[in-house]
């Protein structure tokens, strides 16, 4: 997992409340066994005119020139804003694939569904919770100002506005220093080996049924 | 000091607790199938670790299956493939798995409770949204992503924060028609799709005592629909009937030791919960989902909600964008709203007493001249059987249904059965999202009464009224 520290970067709103994971990243994609790829399918079906199939060359179909992030001066963007509960739905963490894949680093909205933020941190991708009002005020800089930069610091646990303008944000200790540092959980997990066999064999007493097969 | 059952399945499981309060937490069961598993192991195979405990994980392939001509194998050559990864897999791992032609194969939430894989008071993961179906059986379920999947897999633990304690209490007795999937599309319309975000719910009260254990799973199934990963219930006397003499479950003295341990699987008397939302059951009528969120949700006798009505601008945006999608008028009786297609399957309602309850309206009737397909699939090869042993398929081809094999199917379209742009379907599933059952299509959430009613009638009706 790649580490984050700080990150300057163009933002892009997308402006709706309850965007689930078969939006961000539809079904017919996840047949792919593979953790790569899936950034040209990144909300497929607001993306292009005509529904997608996997194995197509998606850089030749007709996109929705409506769709906001089709638009030229939101290309590159790192950072992406969005309304309250973010990613709801499946669980399929092909979605966090898509948005990291697509290039997206930072997820900053009020509020997230509860697996798909877990998902995030597993894949290096920083989802911020600010209240809505510091929303509404991003989104609306960002839609009057084109090249509107972020710059989120994660030691700092702040995002700050092109003009100055500074917001703290709540992260847990422990998910921060794992992303700081680009740790993956197995690894540390697994130093609490001899933890881990110490339980099973007081809950094997206490409990037979649950180990046999 | 007195718990909820979630303050106790949690504890139970706690091997230790780490400084920022993130808890390592055990994992009885991991139920694994096609989809969010292959990265999984290739992560296993790239840091060359192993799985902890082998027994402790069941696998079967459901999403992409087809359930129509399978002895000819799957057609579609990307789904054939995640299908063998899945068996190549579980065969490197030595991982149990009910393969395609298995009579056990099915959806993975339906053949764990099934082959009583899934315990009371067990903790029990799986990469799909809907784990959360198995805390219908007194256990601490709930999904997780595939990076979980493989932390699952190689250290039979997940690094997980406790969430908050909510009591759904339904009270009282629901009215004649009125079904499990109904009380649980009435409690998320209610507290909405976000409602549940960081809470475990455990649904309680008089109606959800008076539930079968199928029907706690068909509320707890859509728990994640109201935001929170695990939904639960109590276990009582239903739930050790329910779980007694299957594949896995404790036998003689184990069972009678197993019983004693579950009997404390409850919430006590006095135990504080985060938030209370009580519904009152006999106020929940059939419902119908109407837009593109779950929580987008009314009563079958109601009108389609008029966006200007709302005040919130994000939620009336959020209103007018999805009755576009859906092609309907804001002030439509939902009993006007015709159909294409009927869906009655998926991890909500594919089990035999839904299949009962959808034959009980279908028997001696024909869907209508306007309703191009009914697909009823099983939940399972085993709740296939028993369908056709009661005569159930014989009712449902009767009426010019189709009775196919088991699989996830049509709630997400990942095999061949998928709606058509702008078809519209009265499903059993529990999503209702863009898209969902194929690009464009249209999808109304109902329960299995009231899909098989809307199928005879070629437009939704209210089965309570149905002679």
């Amino acid at each position: 997992m790649e580490k984050l520290t700080t990150l300057t970067g163009l933002a892009a709103p997308l402006d709706r409340a309850n965007v689930d994971t078969d939006q961000i990243i539809p079904k017919q994609y996840l047949k792919s066994i593979h953790r790569t790829g899936f950034g040209p399918t990144l909300f497929d079906d607001w993306r292009y005119l005509e529904p997608g199939e996997p194995g197509m060359d998606h850089g030749t179909r007709r996109v929705n020139p409506d769709f906001v992030l089709n638009q030229p001066r939101y290309q590159g963007a790192r950072i992406l804003l969005a309304r309250d509960n973010f990613g709801c739905g499946s669980s399929r963490e092909h979605a966090p694939w898509a948005l990291l894949d697509y290039g997206f680093r930072v997820i900053i909205a009020p509020s997230y569904a509860d697996i798909f933020f877990n998902n995030c941190f597993n894949n290096g991708i920083l989802p911020i919770v600010l209240p809505a009002a510091a929303l509404d005020k991003l989104f609306s800089e960002t839609i009057v100002t084109p090249g509107y930069q972020l710059t989120v610091d994660l030691a700092a646990q702040s995002v700050t506005t092109p003009d100055g303008a500074s917001f703290t944000f709540d992260i847990d200790a422990f998910r921060k220093y794992k992303l700081l540092n680009g740790l993956d959980d197995i690894g540390l997990s697994l130093q609490h080996a001899d933890d881990i066999k110490a339980y099973e064999a007081r809950r094997r007493a206490e409990a037979p049924w649950l180990f046999s097969s | 000091m007195s718990k909820t059952l979630y303050d106790k399945l949690w504890d139970a499981h706690v091997v230790r607790q780490n400084d920022d309060g993130s808890c390592l937490l055990y994992i009885d069961r991991q139920l694994v199938h096609e989809v969010t598993s292959p990265q999984a192991f290739d992560g296993l195979r790239l840091a060359k670790r192993g799985v902890w405990r082998r027994e402790a994980n069941l696998a079967t392939a459901d999403h992409n299956v087809p359930t129509t001509g399978r002895a000819q194998g799957i057609a579609d050559p990307v789904s054939r493939v995640q299908v063998e990864t899945l068996d190549s897999n579980c065969a490197e791992f030595g991982i149990t798995e009910y393969k395609m032609d298995d009579l056990r194969q099915g959806i993975v939430h339906v053949i764990g409770p099934e082959a009583g894989a899934t315990l009371p008071g067990m903790t029990v993961v799986c990469g799909d949204s809907h784990t959360s179906t198995h805390g219908a059986l007194g256990a601490l379920a709930f999904g997780i992503g595939t990076s979980e999947v493989e932390h699952a897999l190689a250290t039979q633990c997940l690094v997980q924060k406790k969430s908050k304690n909510m009591l759904v209490s339904v009270d009282g007795a629901v009215g004649p028609g009125v079904t499990a999937k109904d009380i649980v599309l009435a409690i998320i319309g209610e507290i909405g799709t976000a409602g549940g975000n960081g809470y475990a719910i455990e649904f309680g009260g008089g109606a959800i005592r008076a539930l079968s254990v199928e029907g706690r799973m068909t509320v707890c199934n859509m728990a994640i629909e109201a935001g929170a990963r695990a939904g639960m219930v109590a276990a009582d006397d239903k739930t050790m009937a329910y779980v007694r003499g299957r594949p896995y479950a404790p036998k003689a003295e184990l069972w009678d030791k197993a019983v004693a341990a579950w009997r404390d699987l409850h919430s006590d008397a006095d135990a504080d919960f985060d938030r209370v939302v009580r519904v009152d059951a006999t106020r929940i009528k059939p419902q119908v989902s109407w837009g593109t969120s779950p929580e987008m949700v009314t009563a079958v006798d109601a009108r389609v909600p008029d966006p200007a009505n709302e005040s919130d601008p994000v939620k009336r945006e959020g209103m007018l964008r999805a009755l576009k999608y859906m092609g309907l008028a804001a002030g439509t009786p939902i009993t006007e709203i015709k159909i294409d297609k009927v869906f009655i399957g998926s991890c909500t309602n594919s089990r035999i007493e839904d299949l009962r309850a959808a034959a009980a309206v279908a028997q001696g009737r024909k869907k209508a001249a306007n309703v191009k397909q009914v697909l009823i699939v099983p939940g399972s090869g085993l709740v296939k059987r028993q369908a056709e042993q009661e005569g159930l398929d014989k009712i449902f081809t009767a009426a010019g249904f189709e009775w196919r094999e088991p699989g996830c199917s049509m709630c997400l379209a990942m095999n061949a059965d998928r709606l058509e742009p702008g078809e519209r379907c009265a499903s059993t599933s529990n999503r209702n999202f863009e898209g969902r059952q194929g690009a464009g299509g249209r999808t109304h959430l109902v329960s299995p009464a009231m899909a098989a009613a809307a199928a005879v009638a070629g437009h939704f009706v209210d089965v309570r009224e149905w002679d």
